[in-house]
Order: C-alpha cells, then structure tokens, then sequence
C-alpha cells in the first residue's frame, strides 16, 4: 500500500515504474510487516504441531476460513506455560514477521493460553482419554497403600501451609520418618520438578527410600494446578513404583494425576491420614487383643479344668468297678465244690464202666480158657511123649528083631558054616564072631538109652515152662494183688447173687482158704427176727 | 500359625497374626498344647506390635538433590 502510495498515479504497471529486486521486494515487505502489526495477539485453533530435534517448536494456528504458520523459538517453547496442542483452542501472543526467503509470514510465539476455562478444559478432557487409552489410569495398576510406611516421601513446596498440614498430621496420628523434596508446585518448570522428584524418590535405595509418596499441593485456580496435569508428570507417578497419594488443590479439584496415583486423597491432611494410621488406636487396638489373648488362654486351662472336674465326677465309684466280677466270682465259688463233685462222680462212672468190663468172672474166664489150654497142652504133651515112647519102643523091638534076625542068620550061617566046616572049623573063630556082635548089640542098646534120655529132658524143660506159664497167667498170681475167689457149694462164685443164696462160701487167698457165711444168706431173716420181740407183750403173739 | 519370628514381622503382619491367634484361642477348640503355643506366640506378637508402636519417632528432612535431579543426601527441614 505504502508502496502504491509513495509512487502514487494510476500508472500501474506501467513501464515508467520502478522495479525492485526480489530481495529488495521480501525485505520491504517484512519491515511493513513487523512494523506494521508489531505484537499481535490471535485466537484460533491449534492445527498440525511440529516439535523439532532443534528444540523449536511449529505449529499451525487456524479457523474456519484460514491459517497462519507460528513457531515457538527453543527458549520460549520451554517457557511456556502451556504446550500447544492439536485441536486447542487458544489464543497465542507474539510478533508477525516473515520467513525473508520463502516470503512467507509466521508469527513468533511467546505465549501460548488456552482460549478461556472451557477450551482449557476441553484440553484436559482430550488428554485424560490420551493417557487412559496408554492405560495409565488402569485400576488394576493401583496398590495398596502400606498400612504403616516407615518413611513417607512428600513431593511439595517446602514453605508453604501443605507440608505444614502434612507435617502436623502425620506428627498427630503416627510420628513417622518424612523426607520431604522441595519442589515447584506451580508456574514453569512446575511440572516437570514434581516428575523429577517422583523419579527421585523411586530411585532411590536402602532404607530411607520411602514406603509411600505424598504429591500436594494446596487449592489454586485451574491454571494453578495446571501442572499436575501435565503429561510429564502423570506418567511419572504412573511409573513410579511406590505407592503414591496424590492431594492437589481442594476436594473439588481434579487433576490428572489424581487420575494416575494409587490413592487420591481430596486434601493434603486427608493425604497423611491416609498415609498413616493413629498410633493410640493401634495401641489400643494391641492391648484389647492382648486382654483377650490372656482371657482365651486362661480359658482355655479354666474350661478344662472344668471338664476335668465334671469327667471325674462322672467316673464311676471304684467300687462298682468290681461289683460285676465279684459277683460273678461268688457264683462261680459255689458252683466249685459241685462241679468238683460233679466231676468226680463222671469219673467215677466211666471208671466203674471200666471196672465192669474187669470182673474176677473175666479174669476167672481168662484163666479158664488159660487152664484149658494148659489141660490140651499137657494132654498133646502126655500123648507126644506116649507116642515117642511107643515109636521108640518099636524102633528098638524092630531093630531089635532086626539084630536078632541077622543074629540068627549070622547063628545060622555060622552053624552051616560050622557045619560044613564043622571038622575043620576052630571054636574060635565062632566066638570071635559072637562076641562081635554081641558088642555091636551093646552099643545099639547105649545109644538108644542116651537118644531117649535126651529127648525126655527136653520135654521136661518144656513142661515146665508151660507150668511155670500157667502159674503166671493163673489166678494164684492175681490173688497175690489182693483178689480172692469165692467158691460157693457148687464151685467159683462170680456174681453176688448166688453168693447170697449161698449157705456157706469158701474164700481163697494167696495164702490159703478159708469158710465164711454170707451175712445176708437166705437163712438169715429168720434167725434175726429172733431176738426182736423184747419185753413188750407182743412177743406173745408168736 | 506362621513360623516367622515376630520380630521379622510388619506391624501390619504381626497385627493380623495376632488377631488371628486371638480368634483361634477364643473359638476355645483348639487342642490344649497348642492353645499354650498359640498363646506363646500371641503374646510375641504383641510384644512386637508394641515395640513397633512405641518407636514412633517424627524426624522430618528434606531432600538434597545433586545436578542430575537425583536424591544427595538430606537436610533438615526448617522451612
């Protein structure tokens, strides 16, 4: 315009017009740029954002109708007390000037402010859903909160009334160790100090890193708090792996990092009662459970005891222990002598059915049979030796006649001979021959008479041994023991009946006999009842 | 019955043991040598859960960061 004005006509275009370089051109255009608009204030919306390596940060600022480029220089990006962000809305202060080689214009940027409390919450809004789709604000990250923390971290300012509170809490409830690290809790820089200590803390090691973290603050306008909205430092308490409580502004106030701690506590006291639990009323707490510590043991020896005491009641007197047994003791003590009886008496029986079967009649058939034996034996003995006597006799006479015969011939052949020869035969010779025999004859008798005498010894040797068997297995021995038999008139009596019908017995022992008369005789009632009348007059009757 | 010794135990563990041992003792059916073990071992509780009560010591310090942001020691606070 200045251009059109200073060379003024209509003479646009014009050959007659002065031309300047392209240099010469920017530049003006610059200087009437820069002088022309100065320091400009402009609201709109926060287009495409570039945030260089260099440190410099680009953005596009825009309506519905047009845009224009800005660019926060790398000192004043870090200055600024809020970060353009695509979609705010927000109204930027700075100074127009141009781009001198691309003729292009920017402004430069040296604050950026959200355009009023529902832009700037409408940022907020954007970037919670930002942070909670990278699940920062998942409730399953969230841990406990220790129930009694040895030491407490608290990130806050170190002067203002929030530690004071704090401080003043935790002394109240449970005095407890507090490391308190000073930071900045509000304007530039805010943000990322409070990131950095919550680092700090949780780098830390041994035992003075704390159990539990405090980040406060105390009440402030939205631009205030603005800092513990900041991504820098949700993500750092999101990172952190001690449990932290977060306390910023009043209870009404919310900030994204309530969003991302593990407990949030609506006020910094209520952030250290939260910390702490009160001491006295553990004590107490202690105490009741050491009351009753003491109670249930003693109870338990009393109950018992008392148990004891009722089970010893209920055990049954001694004596009825034994009353059952006793009993049947007496019982069976009286039964005893019976059962002795008892037995005795079977015995008894079974010895006399024994006994039975061992009457003298037995015995007396035994020695019978024995005797009967001995009479056969003695008899076939008799006949034997009769019979050998007899053989013998006739074996002698035969060889007797047989010696005589041969005798005879001998005699007779002797005679013819001596007949024959009856001249001249000597005398002699017939007596040699006589008297040959005649020896021979001897000496047959001797042999025979030997043989015979022989054979009658053992026979006799024999004899006595059968007697000698015959006595053992006699009755005679059996009296030896104590038996006696008893004849009646008509021989051995084996049975008492005819014993009693008998008028006299005679009784054999070992050593000899004698007579008796049975006392119950047939005869006997009669001579009894003799004697019986007596002096009464009875008698008179018979 | 844990066999941590009490005096490895947080106040919170051995609070919550020894409640335990209370209750166990109160239900009065536990066998006789093992309510006096039980009552050995509340009363070790306790002790612990005193001591730990009784310590209670406030001391307040601030942090000392050194250039790289990092915790350098501490300081008292007197701010």
């Amino acid at each position: 315009m200045d251009l059109i004005d200073d060379e003024g006509g209509p003479a646009v275009g014009g050959d007659n017009a002065h031309a300047f370089s392209v240099s010469e051109l920017s530049g003006a255009v610059k200087r009437a740029l820069e002088d022309g608009f100065g320091r400009v204030r402009v609201r709109g919306e926060v287009g495409r954002v570039f945030a260089a390596r260099s440190g410099h940060l680009y953005f596009d600022l825009k309506d519905d109708r047009a845009v224009v480029a800005a660019v926060a220089w790398k000192g004043q990006a870090a200055r600024l007390a809020h970060r353009p962000e695509e979609g705010m809305e927000v109204v930027v202060t700075g100074r127009m000037t141009t781009f001198g080689s691309q003729s292009k214009y920017q402004i430069v940027v040296d604050d950026v402010r959200p355009a009023g409390a529902g832009a700037l919450m409408a940022q907020l809004e954007a970037r919670r859903r930002k942070l909670a789709a990278d699940g920062l604000f998942d409730p399953a990250r969230k841990r406990a909160v220790p129930f009694l923390p040895r030491t407490i971290g608290v990130v806050t300012s170190p002067g203002g009334a929030v530690i004071r509170d704090i401080l003043h809490r935790v002394a109240d409830r449970f005095p407890r160790r507090v490391l308190v690290w000073p930071v900045a809790v509000q304007g530039r820089g805010s943000a990322e100090e409070v990131a950095a200590a919550i680092g700090g803390f949780d780098a830390m090691t041994g035992p003075s890193r704390p159990d539990v973290l405090i980040v406060a603050r105390g009440g402030g306008s939205i631009e205030d708090l603005w800092g513990f909205n900041e991504e820098v430092v949700v993500r750092a308490a999101a990172a952190c792996n001690i449990p932290l409580i977060s306390a910023v502004g009043h209870e009404t106030d919310t900030t994204l990092i309530d969003h991302a701690a593990d407990l949030r506590a609506p006020t910094p006291t209520a952030a250290a009662e939260a910390a702490v639990p009160v001491r006295a009323e553990l004590l107490a707490g202690v105490r009741q459970l050491d009351a009753r510590l003491i109670r249930a043991g003693a109870e338990a020896v009393r109950g018992r005891r008392q148990r004891v005491r009722d089970l010893a009641r209920a055990l049954p007197r001694p004596e009825t222990l034994t009353e059952g047994p006793r009993q049947r003791l007496d019982l069976a003590a009286e039964r005893l002598p019976g059962a002795l009886r008892g037995g005795t008496a079977r015995r008894r029986l079974a010895l006399e059915r024994l006994a039975g079967a061992l009457r003298p009649r037995l015995l007396s058939a035994g020695i019978a049979a024995q005797r009967t034996r001995l009479g056969e034996a003695g008899r076939r003995l008799e006949e034997g030796a009769r019979r050998a006597a007899d053989a013998r006799r006739e074996r002698t006479k035969a060889q007797g006649d047989r010696a005589a015969a041969a005798l005879g011939r001998a005699a007779r052949a002797a005679r013819r001979g001596f007949e024959e020869r009856a001249g001249r035969l000597r005398a002699d010779a017939l007596l040699r021959g006589a008297r040959d025999a005649r020896g021979r004859l001897g000496t047959a008798q001797a042999a025979f008479a030997a043989a015979a005498g022989r054979d009658h010894d053992r026979r006799r040797r024999a004899v006595d041994r059968l007697r000698a068997l015959n006595e053992a297995l006699g009755y005679r021995n059996t009296l030896r023991r104590g038996y006696a038999v008893v004849r009646g008139p008509g021989g051995v009596l084996t049975h008492a009946g005819p014993a009693r019908a008998a008028a006299r017995l005679q009784i054999e022992f070992q050593d000899g006999e004698m007579a008796a008369v049975p006392e119950d005789a047939p005869a006997r009632p009669a001579r009894r009842a003799r004697p019986k009348p007596g002096p009464d007059d009875q008698g008179t009757l018979f | 019955m844990s066999d941590a010794k009490p005096g490895a135990l947080s106040f919170e563990e051995a609070m919550r043991e020894l409640e335990g041992v209370v209750q166990q003792l109160d239900s009065g059916d536990v066998p006789l040598d093992q309510s006096i073990r039980l009552y050995e071992r509340g009363a070790a509780l306790r002790e612990r859960c005193e001591a730990l009560l009784k310590d209670a010591e406030m001391k307040v310090e601030k942090i000392r960061a050194d250039a790289d942001g990092r915790a350098d020691g501490t300081e008292p606070l007197d701010g």
